[in-house]
């Protein structure tokens, strides 16, 4: 039975007491800038930082302590090379205003990850600038807004989704300043065309789609979507969410695409690091291309690497300098790894793991599964059938599975399912992992349903208060 | 390279699910779309790969290959061996973000305290987890100022980084609020206060300015600045470089409404500009229009201390198209780094490595000052990075330091055409008095 570690950490400034440091100011600071008030760190011991932190990592889960089917985070193996090579201080401690000509194995990297990336999307340029999937979408819609001001279009305000797509797409479209409309799936969980065609119009700016969707559903539609969209003259946007299911086998540039971002902390195997950093590329089509951030990198003739400043329609920029970095260079050590064989067998694994497993769960008939049979690299299950018999949740069934030494699936989206579990594998898990999570879930469903409310037992704390933490909110130690 | 453990179980997996082949289940993807083959190089394996990327490396130099007093608001920092150790451990990398709190207590812990070390450092009320960096911190801050005080402008000196006031551009484009930028004092390099009275009315939601400056200038008149945006109805909002608030007052001291920066100087390596970290610190009251992941402490079912996400309801993955930021992915790992430099510095410590880079920074514009065509361009107190201005071409100047294996500072002009022949010379704890010397005795030998 699996058991975590537990501690009663102290917070750093109970370990040892904050002194005051009384400092004397320094003459030369202006007066008014003077400090009145001392800043107030744990003075600490280098052992005594070491051991608080090793107590909290061993009470925090990662990909490297078991399986991780979150759906749509794409939890893969994060290989240790990566890390490795990222250290190397001739990648970490360059500077991003140093001489180009001091920097060229930087600007290598980042000339070819472009490039490797059209390839994998069949896009024609990509920008490596946005630190996560949700500004990349950012950059998308800016993107959208300049095309069709410079045709002169400016009454085109309004962007639309379908009711599958993930939270960061309705949020970015706002932030750009574009009116959201949402329109409903299909009994197959799909997009349905005789709304989409009734809902576009003059006004649209652009559609995103996430494919396959949310519901690990392939929109097989697509190419009827991608007419429908552009007869009305809007754009056709790509959340890469879920690209994992299909590299090596369709690409979205080819689905009719014109905006693509990728999530390079999903697909391609950079780490999350509990919540960032990331990195979101987003790749256009040729139409796009001279509203791209800046600066642009390119290729002299004598295989110099260049940075390019000169475009006079570019939006500018949407964060510092050239993107994550260190994110990129790891995503760009993976594919050189993985080459074009090893990415296609990542999604084909992905896809396989999640059909072996829905068709195992399914088939216990302790679990339901809406809409179609046939899934990408997720599927979604509804444990609607538990609460009604049982009362039990599906925030239940994911902090029993934690018990189980396992980390529950996304729960409670996308929000057309009922009590959803939202099941992404990966290709990362062995057959016997996949077989350990389905009997867990299986068994869960027959447990009795005190057990399960009372879950988690064998993590740290038992069930948190999360309401709460809303109501009252402590959100430091000075608050105590 | 073995990442994949089914490619070998995959027709044993097949076989038992009555399935032929696994194009079975890529059959809904129409053939039109389909493709063969991407065209990629074949894949390396890590030997090869490692071999490969020695090789890419050995044409870039770090900071350890060429001697750098490039500025610009970022510079490489020492960064003691336990931050390294602590974030690679990889219960915290591997973890995603912290949505099963019972799964992530020590990552929560960590981001706890980390909001509690920043909210302090600013002299703020409250952190939340991270933004992206400096520039998106500073867009967020102005959305924020839009939504609290329901007016459509914001503030900015002129003399903020380019690349800054392009993302806030961008940010604040569609909900069309306007930039008004106010000028700096030519002399001294300041916000010039007087212009800001003059521009300010009471349509403003926010007042930014930055301490020190993109300049390297301490801004002094911060209680004048202060007293003006309040006076006039907007929110006082300070970016801040965190290294040096170990000499100078916390922007809580004199009155800011909410705090900004870019904390990748925090323990975090240059890394060619990313990963970065945004800083966002603000006062109580603005809590419920905060952007960004916050965590919170709370009990568990048995009344035990612990940590989840707080506010949620504010987050975009509940609130969708009405929440106050779109961003999800965060810059967590670069706030655990920065938790554990700043423990591992204490306040003592902290004060000291601040002051170290103040003194260095008067020790460079010093020795840099008496050379021959060389003076300072603003007779201000700076912190780490200043502005000379030669006189000669500072392109070409560059190009002769670079032969002498030295990066010069960032030029100038080409954003701030009044500062020609300028430079922007940053330093940092990481210089020593040789370093000093060096450059002043080559730049000697060019200039003569």
């Amino acid at each position: 039975m699996y058991r975590s570690a537990v501690y009663d950490e102290p917070f750093l400034n109970e370990i040892s007491k904050i002194i005051d440091t009384k400092s004397k100011p320094i003459s030369e600071i202006p007066k008014s800038l003077q400090k009145t008030d001392n800043i107030k760190l744990p003075d600490l011991d280098e052992t005594q930082i070491a051991r608080h932190y090793h107590h909290l990592s061993q009470m925090n889960y990662g990909i490297d302590s078991g399986f991780y089917p979150l759906g749509s985070c794409t939890m893969k193996y994060n290989p240790k090379i990566c890390e490795t090579i990222s250290s190397w201080d001739k990648f970490s401690g360059t500077h991003p205003y140093q001489d180009p000509s001091t920097v060229q194995g930087n600007l290598k990297i980042l000339f070819e990850l472009e490039r490797m990336l059209c390839e994998i999307t069949g896009m024609d340029f990509f920008s490596l600038q946005p630190a996560a999937g949700a500004q990349g979408e950012f950059l998308g819609m800016l993107l959208t807004r300049a095309y069709h001001e410079n045709k002169g279009e400016n009454n085109r305000t309004e962007v639309i989704l379908p009711d599958t797509s993930h939270g960061t797409n309705p949020a970015s479209v706002t932030m750009a300043g574009f009116n959201l409309i949402e329109i409903e799936s299909t009994k197959e969980g799909m997009v349905d065309l005789e709304i989409l065609e009734k809902t576009v119009s003059e006004k649209t700016a652009c559609f995103m789609l996430t494919n396959p969707n949310t519901l690990g559903i392939f929109e097989s539609d697509i190419t009827e979507i991608q007419k429908i969209v552009h007869k009305a003259g809007a754009l056709l946007y790509y959340d890469g969410a879920n690209m994992n299911a299909i590299m090596g086998k369709t690409r979205p540039g080819d689905m009719g695409f014109d905006i693509v971002h990728l999530n390079l902390h999903k697909t391609f195997s950079t780490p999350h690091g509990g919540g960032g950093p990331g990195s979101g590329p987003v790749g256009v089509k040729i139409k796009l291309e001279k509203f791209l951030p800046i600066p642009r990198i390119g290729r002299t003739e004598d295989e110099k690497y260049i940075f390019d400043y000169d475009a006079p329609k570019s939006i500018g920029k949407i964060k510092n300098f050239y993107g994550n970095f260190s994110v990129l260079l790891k995503a760009y050590i993976y594919i050189q790894m993985m080459g074009s064989d090893g990415l296609k067998n990542a999604s084909e694994i992905a896809v396989l793991n999640s059909n072996y497993m829905k068709n195992k769960i399914v088939d216990s008939g302790k679990y339901e599964m809406p809409y179609k049979n046939l899934r990408k690299h997720e599927f979604v299950l509804s444990c609607e059938k538990l609460r009604k018999e049982k009362n039990i949740r599906a925030m239940d069934v994911a902090k029993r599975l934690l018990d189980y030494g396992l980390h529950p699936p996304t729960i409670y989206f996308p929000l057309i399912v009922k009590e959803a579990l939202m099941i992404e594998p990966t290709e990362s898990e062995s057959k016997t992992e996949l077989d350990k999570f389905v009997e867990s879930l299986i068994s869960i469903a027959d447990e009795d349903p005190e057990i399960l409310k009372k879950s988690p037992v064998n993590t740290p704390i038992g069930r948190v208060d999360e309401v709460n933490a809303t109501k009252n909110p402590i959100l430091n130690w000075n608050m105590i | 390279m073995k990442f994949i453990p089914n490619s070998s179980e995959k027709n044993k997996m097949l076989k038992e699910m009555k399935i032929k082949n696994i194009d079975y289940l890529f059959a809904d993807i129409p053939s039109n779309i389909k493709i063969k083959k991407l065209d990629l190089p074949k894949g390396l394996s890590q030997q090869e790969t490692e071999k490969k990327l020695r090789g890419i490396a050995n044409n870039n130099k770090s900071y350890n290959d060429i001697l750098s007093f490039i500025g610009g608001g970022i510079k490489p920092h020492y960064i003691p061996s336990i931050v390294k150790s602590i974030i690679s451990r990889s219960e915290f990398y591997t973890a995603y973000t912290p949505y099963q709190s019972e799964a992530s207590q020590g990552f929560l812990q960590a981001m706890f305290e980390y909001q509690s070390m920043i909210a302090d450092l600013t002299g703020m009320d409250i952190a939340n987890a991270s933004l992206y960096d400096g520039g998106t911190a500073l867009s967020e801050a102005a959305l924020m100022c839009v939504r609290i005080k329901r007016k459509k402008s914001f503030i900015i000196p002129e003399n903020i980084s380019w690349e800054k006031k392009s993302i806030l551009s961008n940010y604040l484009k569609g909900p069309d609020i306007k930039i008004v930028e106010v000028p700096y004092d030519k002399k001294t390099g300041k916000v010039d206060v007087k212009e800001l009275e003059d521009i300010i009315d009471g349509n403003v939601a926010g007042v930014y300015i930055e301490n020190p400056n993109f300049f390297g200038v301490f801004e002094d008149n911060v209680n004048k600045i202060s007293n003006i945006a309040k006076e006039n109805g907007s929110l006082f909002v300070v970016g801040v470089d965190p290294i040096s608030l170990g000499v100078i007052k916390k922007p809580g001291d004199y009155n800011a409404d909410i705090v900004i920066g870019e904390g990748r100087a925090l323990g975090n390596p240059v890394d060619y500009g990313g990963s970065s970290l945004g800083l966002f610190s603000c006062k109580q009251e603005f809590l419920r229009q905060m952007p960004g992941r916050v965590i919170g402490m709370t009990n568990d079912n048995n009344g035990k201390r612990a940590f989840c996400m707080a506010l949620q309801t504010r987050e975009q993955h509940i609130r969708r198209g009405r929440a106050t930021s779109n961003i999800c992915t965060n810059e967590g790992l670069c706030a655990l780094a920065s938790a554990c430099y700043l423990s591992w510095y204490g306040s003592q410590g902290f004060e000291k490595l601040s002051k170290i880079n103040f003194e260095n920074g008067q020790k460079l514009s010093k020795e840099l000052n008496l050379i021959k065509g060389f003076k300072r361009k603003f007779e201000s107190i700076h912190f780490n990075e200043f502005v000379i201005q030669t006189s000669t071409d500072v392109r070409e100047l560059n190009k002769k330091l670079l032969k002498n294996n030295i990066q010069g500072g960032l030029i100038l002009d080409k954003h701030y055409p009044d500062l020609k022949n300028c430079m922007l010379f940053g330093i940092t704890e990481l210089h020593c008095e040789e370093d000093i010397k060096k450059i002043s005795s080559v730049l000697k030998e060019v200039m003569s």
